[in-house]
């Protein structure tokens, strides 16, 4: 079969990825692990001291942690929503980008719920959140809401990775070593290509990538939730919800971006990851960032506009103390992917990557400045002498931890690179089979009109012959 | 000639305290007959008349008897005392801030000297507005958002309107605190002598405190099972704060006893930040016809009378 041939020579390609590690990768390792061992050095500094050696006091009670939770969850929607709906909608270049978004999904999720865990006082007690749950409580919907999303993912990653497990296995003469191959065999899960299996995947990852769409919505929903149920003033909002979903998916195509440009240049995956797939996603990037915008100014407007107490003096602080984190990550992070990917001439691979950089930094400064000022601004005026307890200022403890979640991401993205082909190679030899197939028919494939410019459709119409 | 309603009023009042104290002992008594589980060793057959709370000679076996043991489990503390519903009035005209009632909350509770559960805040609402001091306790809401929000009901209301925290089942995720609008919630960010306290820990005590868990004002119900007020009320030079039962509609300050809703009625009681809908326990009465000047309250050490620096009166001071 030509799609099998077509898929052992792509195999071939990316295997020297899976076999061979160089020095400059162990060094890569290595220094993750030292950014994770600080983090569990503070981690256990924590548990042993107590909260005190943190910045977090009576009135900010949650700070850089909360942030980086939100954070991490936002970047788990790359996978959810961004892969979920491009399969959903037959987005015809999705293949070589799916399987990073996926990644990324799911590598977030594990890592986000614990930096909740960061802000628990007693570790000792989590069990209690199941012995004696209460359905009142958003944090309970929060852990019903994040397992459900964390189960969901992992299924749908795995049926992903099915048919690259069965070609690894199959792969004859690879100098894997046999212990690697039996994993891979027993993970394809007797998977052999034939047309019922074939058919009976794609079914499942159809309804998988629908039902995951409508989980991550749910999840980050719940996830605002926690915060505009309260009656604090920055907080207590109705457009939480839709506001914190557009600012998940917004850093979550700012991260695969950001990870496409890495892997492109450390893979040498030119070939495969192409200009179109920056602008596809960049320009992905540049709506989300329209909706973030118009959400937040919306957000503010009405804070600002009227004249509530407690919504000015928050509005006061934002644009004084404040200020430049206001402007960075409100205006220029949401300005920036606007203006690089509007104008046609400024978008390069390089100058798209630097406009994700600064939207998925602008997007934590964002979370942070929904979190710290507005428990800084309390019903109560906070009538106190000690400095600490006035403003919140993160510890190095928390900055650790911090860097310690951000390497343990890379690590477990490194060595998820390592065990499978970072493209699927499945999912793109199908792509190019049935695009070969359809140019060959004459027929308009439905899903490249609707995607691909006449120009590049020649292009591919040329890579298609080639085969 | 006008004496007459005076001490007509003064009798009634007399009366009203009584009757009010009478009922807190009896809520005591049933307290302290409450039937424990016995060593069944120590058993010795002994019996003891006692004299019940309504009145009628009991025999009880000795070992039956909890004497002075007012020991209220976690799992006990969850039941309100019966047929009662707390409120506190803070009559705001009296306070100078003398800090009697922090101080002695902080030592009943074994607090260290930054943490307090009630609060005495320099209060201007605005520029023009007139300062005042506010004595802030929890004010045990009948709608609390910090209820609603835990996660695991380390926190709760109890049928006589209090809200407690238990602290041995609390995992420490500070929920509550950015739910509660008035900030009445501490976390005990760390170890410290001050949680060091040998006597077994009940929520109604809030004593022993835990490391990483939340605690607040109890609303003393320990003192109240004893028949006494809570110690903020008791401490107070000024009889500022009034405690008692809104079902009898008698609070007392421990200096004079008055029908709850004419307190309210006649001085225009009100509640902070009414608009939130979380429905306190604790009534304010208005700075009016003041007793002290708001400067006396700035007789304390530098580091107390520093909190108050923002305040736009105390600014205006130092201008000057």
């Amino acid at each position: 079969m030509e799609s099998n041939k077509r898929k052992q020579e792509l195999l071939k390609e990316f295997l020297p990825q899976l076999e061979k590690t160089s020095f400059l990768w162990y060094a890569w390792v290595t220094f993750l692990l030292g950014a994770i061992f600080l983090g569990v050095y503070c981690l256990v500094l924590q548990i042993l001291k107590g909260h005190i050696i943190t910045g977090m006091r009576d009135n900010v009670v949650w700070g850089v942690y909360i942030v980086n939770f939100i954070f991490f969850m936002g970047i788990s929607y790359a996978g959810a929503l961004v892969s979920g709906s491009m399969h959903l909608f037959k987005t015809s270049w999705r293949g070589p980008i799916l399987r990073i978004a996926e990644l990324t999904t799911i590598i977030a999720l594990f890592i986000g719920p614990l930096y909740i865990l960061l802000c628990i006082g007693r570790l000792d007690r989590l069990p209690f959140l199941f012995m004696y749950p209460r359905i009142q409580s958003p944090i309970t919907w929060d852990v019903i809401a994040i397992t459900t999303d964390l189960f969901g993912c992992l299924i749908y990653l795995y049926l992903s990775f099915i048919r690259d497990f069965a070609l690894l296995r199959d792969s004859g003469d690879t100098s894997l070593p046999k212990w690697r191959i039996n994993i891979y065999k027993v993970l394809a899960l007797g998977y052999h290509d034939t047309p019922t299996q074939k058919k009976r995947i794609k079914n499942v990852t159809n309804i998988m990538s629908a039902m995951i769409i409508a989980i991550a919505i749910i999840v980050y929903s719940v996830l605002a939730w926690i915060f505009s149920v309260t009656l604090q003033p920055g907080w207590h909002s109705t457009i939480f919800g839709p506001y914190f979903v557009i600012a998940a998916v917004f850093s979550g195509a700012g991260v695969i971006i950001i990870l496409m440009r890495v892997f492109r240049s450390v893979y040498h995956l030119e070939k495969y990851i192409t200009k179109q797939h920056f602008v596809g996603v960049g320009m992905i990037l540049m709506v989300l960032s329209m909706f973030f915008a118009y959400f937040t100014f919306s957000e503010y407007l009405t804070k600002w506009y009227g004249s509530k107490k407690l919504d000015d003096n928050l509005i006061q602080i934002l644009f004084t103390q404040y200020f430049w984190q206001f402007l960075f990550s409100n205006y220029v992070g949401t300005l920036l992917p606007i203006i690089i990917m509007g104008i046609p001439r400024f978008r390069t691979i390089n100058t798209i990557t630097f406009a994700a950089i600064v939207a998925v930094l602008a997007l934590w400064m964002n979370r942070y400045l929904i979190v710290v000022p507005t428990l800084e601004t309390p019903y109560m005026p906070i009538q106190d002498t000690r400095l600490e307890w006035l403003l919140y200022k993160a510890t190095w403890i928390e900055w650790c931890l911090t860097f310690g979640g951000v390497g343990t991401f890379c690590l477990l993205f490194t060595l998820a690179a390592k065990f499978v082909p970072i493209i699927p190679v499945s999912e793109v030899a199908d792509a190019e089979l049935e695009m070969s197939e359809a140019l060959a028919k004459g027929q308009d494939n439905h899903a490249a009109t609707i995607t691909i410019p006449a120009k590049k459709q020649v292009v591919l119409k040329k890579e298609a012959n080639e085969l | 000639m006008d004496n007459s309603p005076n001490e007509r009023k003064n009798n009634r009042r007399k009366f009203l305290r009584v009757s009010f104290l009478t009922g807190l002992s009896a809520v005591a008594a049933k307290t302290v007959c409450a039937d424990i589980p016995v060593d069944p060793e120590k058993e010795t057959g002994e019996m003891v008349t006692l004299l019940s709370p309504d009145g009628q000679l009991v025999k009880v076996a000795k070992e039956k008897i909890n004497y002075m043991e007012k020991y209220i489990s976690p799992e006990a503390s969850r039941k309100g005392i019966p047929h009662r519903k707390f409120v506190m009035v803070i009559d705001l005209a009296k306070c100078k801030n003398a800090r009697k009632c922090v101080e002695n909350c902080q030592k009943a509770h074994h607090l260290p000297p930054h943490q307090e559960f009630m609060k005495v805040y320099l209060m201007q609402e605005s520029e023009e507005a007139a300062p005042y001091w506010m004595p802030k306790p929890c004010f045990h809401c009948d709608k609390p958002l910090c209820v609603s929000v835990c996660p695991v009901g380390a926190t709760y209301k109890r049928s006589d309107g209090i809200v407690l925290i238990d602290n041995e089942r609390c995992i420490g995720c500070k929920f509550c605190m950015t739910g509660c609008p008035y900030s009445a919630r501490q976390f005990n960010w760390a170890d410290s002598p001050y949680l060091h306290v040998d006597q077994p820990y009940s929520p109604e005590t809030s004593v022993p405190g835990k490391e990483g868990t939340v605690s607040k004002c109890d609303f003393c119900p320990d003192m109240i099972r004893d028949g006494k007020m809570p110690h903020c009320v008791s401490a107070c030079p000024m009889g500022v704060i009034y405690f008692g039962d809104q079902l009898e509609d008698i609070v007392t300050n421990g200096e004079e006893t008055i029908r709850f809703s004419e307190l309210i009625a006649s001085r225009s009681g009100y509640r902070h930040l009414e608009d939130l809908g979380t429905k306190p326990s604790v009534y304010y009465l208005p700075p009016v016809n003041r007793q002290f000047p708001v400067d006396r309250g700035f007789d304390h050490e530098d580091e107390i009378n520093q909190r108050y620096k923002d305040v736009p009166y105390v600014k205006k001071m130092h201008k000057n």
